[in-house]
């Protein structure tokens, strides 16, 4: 039923070999398709089930709020959370503005500083400058080249007037993880809130909000294949964590986030994290040995190619690489066959370069020539094998006509080279 | 067990089959209407369908439109934007109007007896002050009185004011153009129509000024509303829209005109809030006898028909509406009002089980009154 490839026998062609059905998705970190079992689980509530959840006075209105509950339930227990700390929200956008501004909105007459990260989504970063112009003070801390951040920098920005401290799970591009505990550990003893926008990271790694010492945490449904359109922000009760809400009016989600709940995504969020919850070790397995058979394969075949973030403190279905001497745009086109994303701004929507990956000191030639592959549930071996044979030959192409690599070939240092004004 | 007969359409209505479908196919493809790959323009396309969709409907431009999480979130959108400017909205607004207005410092527009903004209110209101941000909703959701909006954007234009619009209980029911209601802004919500819930829009007619994020981030809906957009839901949106058929609403109020006079036949005592004037189709507020309007919906629910007192709302506690009270009855007749809204899959036989079922409810008052 699912227009991916969802199926675990992949189509041949007509050589018979095992050929995967093409265009092959590979852009997990953008989104996810949503697991067949959690459409499953939203359709009664679509026309069966479609009560209002706040209304109280008839069986629809409990039906769905049963079923927002149970769903609550299931994210809360991702996270080792209580799930009367478990807000939904429309995305993970939302719980990021939400638990930015709302936490400095609150402490604004006795904390006014905030601490982020560099490389933070840009939903955190343009709360963040939002919150500037408010009047807020706001530090970005700067990553190190494998994308994590320097602890005693951290430790160093903290001040009285900081309210809280963000610093994203699991990078979207580069897929590093943060060292969650050690901050959280920070964070408390300072008394300062510590965020952390996992919506990269629910689901794909361990969490635990008591053990990370985690006071807010947003999650998104879209990037652990539950639906867009959804989200949750973590918000702690013991001890508690206060914040003002940014949609005022019915009162809903205790007064943090007013409006109708959408029953079936809400649902769809709740099953996404039950699957995730079961199947997550199992599944890191499986995409942690396609990851690293697709490294090796195009380390092995193509010289000059460098990954761009740590590799061991990463999560298993992101790979992030640079190809030297090709053209960023001519490899995009190169690999019509796959959809990834590219660190070259003529190839992105938002057409910027990555912030990212010049964050961690990657050159700009560099930036320019990365694709982000994201491997995911339904990506089989087959796919990761003709990904890896269509890589490899549309960056043997692109560096046969590249006259900077067959410089580099003979020995020339390109770095080296004064270019005539012309 | 037999489902219940549904009449509680202004809380929620069900997904239409189009609309479910449509979000269905949505999401059984995968994409992000942000990437740029064969996925993502697939993703991209559902959205801008389902806009064009909207824009048609409504005789507004795509790039005016904004979709949101729903109606709250649209009314959050639109009162962020308000700049400088004062706020006036009318006594009955829905609370994400309301709440946050009063909060706000915002002074409230009377209602008459019959639920109508008082337009000779709104232009004494608007005689001095600063420019102000008028909002007064389309159609009320409670009484289902529909507003002279057209008139208010006259008068608020005339004294440099802009006019917000919820049409949240409008959209699908009545007809709604935004030239000819003369708004600078409207709100639309998906789930009161047949589309799910979780989607709604902004809309911002080509005089209005350009509407600053209130979720910053991405930069999608033109940097108007960051986040990667609700695709199936917005597509249910779209087809939800293009499934609405105009025809339905002369059937839809047969019955609730049907209801009405077989309730206030057998007790002339019934009061009808809004009933002389101009109402959506479908919706009958109405006040009887001295049951509370909790007891009444409890004892209507336990006999198969669910219904609502006042507007569904989150706290769980019921209070009086302040839709009512505005209208200028007590608070005891307010604690009495209850809503019956219909929608297109009501039928001629839900209204004979509710007349029988009202009957079998208030029969025992009877009863010890002749013994």
């Amino acid at each position: 039923m699912n227009t991916m490839n969802t199926q675990t026998t992949t189509p041949t062609n007509g050589n018979g070999e095992n050929r995967p059905r093409l265009p092959i998705y590979l852009d997990y970190q953008a989104t996810t398709p949503c697991d067949p079992r959690v459409v499953e689980a939203m359709l009664p509530y679509f026309t069966q089930h479609f009560g209002n959840p706040h209304s109280r006075n008839h069986a629809y209105g409990w039906e769905a709020e049963e079923a927002v509950e149970k769903a609550r339930k299931q994210i809360a227990d991702l996270i080792g959370a209580d799930e009367k700390e478990i807000i939904f929200t429309s995305g993970a956008t939302e719980s990021n503005n939400l638990a930015l501004k709302g936490v400095a909105h609150f402490q604004k007459d006795r904390k006014d500083h905030i601490i982020t990260v560099a490389t933070e989504h840009k939903c955190v970063l343009d709360s963040c400058r939002h919150l500037e112009l408010e009047g807020f003070k706001v530090t970005y801390l700067p990553v190190q080249q494998n994308g994590l951040i320097d602890l005693e920098q951290l430790k160093a920005a903290i001040t009285d007037r900081t309210a809280i401290v963000s610093v994203m799970a699991v990078n979207n591009e580069i897929g590093v993880i943060q060292p969650l505990a050690e901050i959280g550990e920070i964070c408390r003893a300072r008394k300062v809130y510590f965020h952390t926008d996992a919506a990269q990271a629910a689901g794909k790694i361990p969490l635990d909000v008591d053990a990370m010492k985690i006071d807010l945490m947003s999650i998104s449904g879209h990037k652990i294949y539950g639906p867009k359109g959804i989200g949750a922000l973590y918000v702690r009760r013991k001890p508690r964590v206060r914040l003002e809400a940014l949609i005022h009016g019915g009162g809903q989600e205790r007064g943090f986030r007013s409006g109708t709940l959408p029953t079936p995504l809400c649902v769809g969020l709740g099953e996404a994290c039950a699957i995730a919850h079961r199947e997550m070790g199992q599944e890191a397995e499986r995409l942690k040995t396609l990851r690293d058979r697709m490294y090796k394969a195009l380390k092995e075949k193509l010289p000059d190619i460098f990954l761009n973030g740590d590799l061991d403190k990463r999560i298993p279905g992101n790979l992030n690489v640079s190809f030297a001497y090709v053209e960023g745009e001519g490899l995009m086109m190169g690999i019509k066959e796959l959809a990834v994303s590219s660190g070259s701004a003529c190839t992105s929507a938002s057409l910027e370069p990555s912030y990212v990956l010049r964050a961690l000191g990657v050159e700009e030639e560099l930036a320019h020539t990365s694709l982000r592959i994201g491997l995911g549930r339904f990506t089989t071996e087959s796919e990761v094998d003709f990904a890896v044979e269509h890589i490899v030959q549309a960056v043997n192409r692109l560096r046969e006509m590249s006259p900077l690599w067959e410089m580099a070939q003979e020995g020339i240092d390109i770095k080296s080279i004064q270019w005539a004004e012309h | 067990m037999q489902r219940a007969i549904y009449m509680d359409w202004n809380a929620t209505a069900p997904v239409h089959p189009a609309a479910r479908a449509a979000m269905l196919a949505a999401l059984e493809d995968c994409g992000n209407p942000s990437s740029v790959h064969g996925f993502g323009r697939r993703a991209r396309k559902r959205v801008e369908e389902a806009r064009s969709a909207l824009a048609a409907l409504l005789g507004a431009k795509v790039e005016n439109i904004v979709f949101t999480a729903g109606g709250t979130e649209a009314n959050a959108l639109m009162l962020a934007n308000r700049g400088e400017r004062r706020l006036i909205v009318s006594a009955i607004e829905h609370d994400s109007i309301l709440k946050p207005a009063l909060a706000a410092g915002a002074t409230t527009i009377d209602v008459d007896r019959n639920g109508v903004v008082e337009l000779d209110h709104l232009k004494a209101l608007l005689a001095e002050g600063r420019p102000a941000l008028v909002s007064v909703m389309l159609a009320n959701n409670e009484t289902g009185v529909i507003q002279p909006v057209a008139e208010a954007a006259e008068i608020a234009h005339a004294h440099g004011a802009l006019l917000h619009v919820d049409a949240a209980q409008a959209v699908g029911r009545v007809p709604v153009a935004l030239d000819a209601l003369g708004a600078d802004f409207l709100t639309v919500s998906g789930h009161k129509f047949g589309a799910p819930q979780g989607v709604g829009a902004l809309i911002a007619a080509k005089a209005a000024p350009q509407i600053a994020p209130l979720l910053q981030g991405g930069g999608q809906e033109r940097n108007r509303r960051a986040g990667t957009e609700n695709v199936a839901a917005i597509a249910g949106f779209g087809a939800a829209v293009a499934a609405l058929e105009p025809a339905e609403a002369g059937q839809i109020s047969s019955l609730r005109d049907a209801l009405e006079q077989r309730l206030t036949a057998a007790d002339p005592s019934i009061i009808v809030f809004g009933g002389a004037t101009r109402r959506l189709p479908n919706t009958l507020c109405f006040a009887s006898g001295e049951k509370s309007a909790e007891t009444l919906v409890m004892a209507l629910d336990l006999a198969g028909i669910a219904i609502s007192a006042g507007s569904a709302c989150s706290s769980g506690k019921v209070k009086p509406s302040h839709v009512v009270t505005a209208m200028g009855f007590d608070r005891d007749v307010a604690s009495r009002a209850i809503r019956v809204s219909l929608g297109r899959d009501n039928t001629a036989g839900d209204i004979e089980a509710f007349c029988s079922a009202w009957q079998r409810i208030h029969a025992p008052r009877q009863m010890t009154a002749a013994a």
